[in-house]
């Protein structure tokens, strides 16, 4: 019989410190810590040793890193980028909704 | 093999300048980039729209493939002529964009692409642990609601006995929990390549993503159903069967409701600590008067209902 491999859910209740998000994320500590000065991501405690990064910051994370190495982009850009792709996001979903009850 | 034509994918003139072809490439970027981009096959465009600019960004490469000529069209079989590259020099031949992403075409003209995408693997900072890997999974939404067990076919880079980099293949039973949200994602322990020397393992990462369903939409934990009900349905009010993604359950419509009211159903959406909501949009449908007495019927409801549906509007 193969083995089954269990998953394990990266959600609210899973916390990265600094270090483990970069290794996670193959990134630098000064490009996390820019991405919290542009309040992409929001860990909890007061300075850099004691933060705890929600695991559902992932996806932020590694697409910042991704715009920011795909079009030359700076960490506000990627910012910018990620907020309006979110706004995108928000209303291609209403817009689905309406457009379905409009056939 | 067939032969791409790497001017053609960026949209620039063979002669164009170094500026232009990087201008060209920036923008196409950012229309195909798989973050940005809702385009079906942008991954796919992206990843050959990359390869294309390693290649002609880089003077080395660009003249090497400018010298197979420019009597090739695109798609056509290709073989590489023997010594084709000779004289020239590659500094950087085995770097490349992306892991297992490159066409046998680039593969045959600058070699097998070695370690990760370049650029991201620069920032690691571990020297002996194995590499993280990340792949997505599509399942059902009604996967979500009970968990599910998949085989996921990974492909990783290795070095083989002779030293030569070979794409190694191997399936992996997992098993998806319940509860997992669109674009969340999962971590299996230890399944990343394996570690330099005695460096432990990386991990591997799926990220989830739910098949388009043809009646519910997902937001977060909450699932979204558009519910047609009759006019008498929601005017006198009715309990009426609703589909959920893994059975049917009763909701009761109350009387007076109107089209694009939401009813919730508490804790039916995903499951979690807490789960999320079913929220009914309710549609109005109109049946349409054919026969005579159903013509007669909306002829009494103009007398009736002294309604003025453009009163707002105020005419």
């Amino acid at each position: 019989m193969k083995k089954l491999h269990v998953g394990e859910i990266l959600d609210e209740q899973v916390e990265f410190t600094l270090s483990e998000l970069c290794l996670i994320c193959n990134s630098e500590e000064s490009l996390i810590i820019k991405l919290v000065d542009e309040g992409v991501i929001k860990p909890k405690g007061e300075n850099h040793e004691n933060w705890k990064f929600s695991a559902i910051h992932l996806k932020s994370v590694h697409s910042a890193i991704r715009l920011e190495h795909d079009l030359g982009v700076n960490t506000a850009g990627a910012a910018l980028a990620l907020d309006l792709i979110k706004e995108v996001e928000r209303l291609r979903f209403q817009l689905k909704l309406y457009e379905d009850s409009h056939d | 093999m067939d032969y791409k034509d790497y001017y053609k994918i960026v949209g620039v003139e063979r002669g164009a300048t170094q500026d232009a072809i990087k201008r060209a490439y920036r923008k196409l970027a950012r229309k195909y980039h798989p973050d940005v981009s809702k385009v079906k096959d942008a991954e796919a465009k992206f990843k050959e729209l990359g390869e294309a600019y390693e290649v002609l960004k880089d003077p080395e490469k660009r003249a090497a493939y400018d010298q197979l000529g420019s009597n090739w069209q695109s798609g056509q079989d290709f073989k590489p002529p023997p010594n084709w590259d000779a004289g020239f020099e590659f500094s950087d031949r085995y770097t490349n964009y992306s892991d297992v992403g490159s066409s046998d075409f680039f593969e045959s003209l600058f070699g097998h692409a070695a370690g990760s995408r370049a650029g991201y693997q620069n920032y690691s900072n571990s020297q002996s642990r194995g590499k993280d890997h990340h792949a997505k999974i599509l399942i059902d939404i009604s996967d979500s609601y009970q968990g599910v067990i998949r085989d996921i076919v990974l492909k990783t880079p290795e070095i083989d006995e002779y030293g030569k980099l070979v794409n190694k293949q191997r399936t992996l039973n997992v098993k998806i929990p319940k509860g997992v949200k669109q674009g969340q994602k999962i971590r299996l322990a230890a399944q990343g390549s394996k570690g330099v020397g005695s460096g432990p393992s990386g991990d591997l990462y799926l990220e989830i993503e739910f098949k388009p369903h043809p009646v519910f939409s997902v937001e977060g934990k909450d699932i979204y159903i558009k519910l047609p009900v009759a006019p008498w349905e929601a005017a006198l009010g009715a309990t009426i069967t609703l589909p959920t993604p893994i059975s049917k359950v009763e909701l009761k419509i109350p009387p007076g409701s109107s089209g694009g009211s939401k009813l919730r159903l508490k804790g039916q959406g995903i499951p979690g600590k807490p789960s999320g909501d079913i929220i009914a949009i309710l549609e109005i449908s109109i049946p349409n008067a054919k026969s005579e007495a159903e013509k007669a019927l909306y002829r009494q409801m103009e007398q009736t209902f002294k309604f003025h549906p453009r009163k707002a509007l105020g005419v």
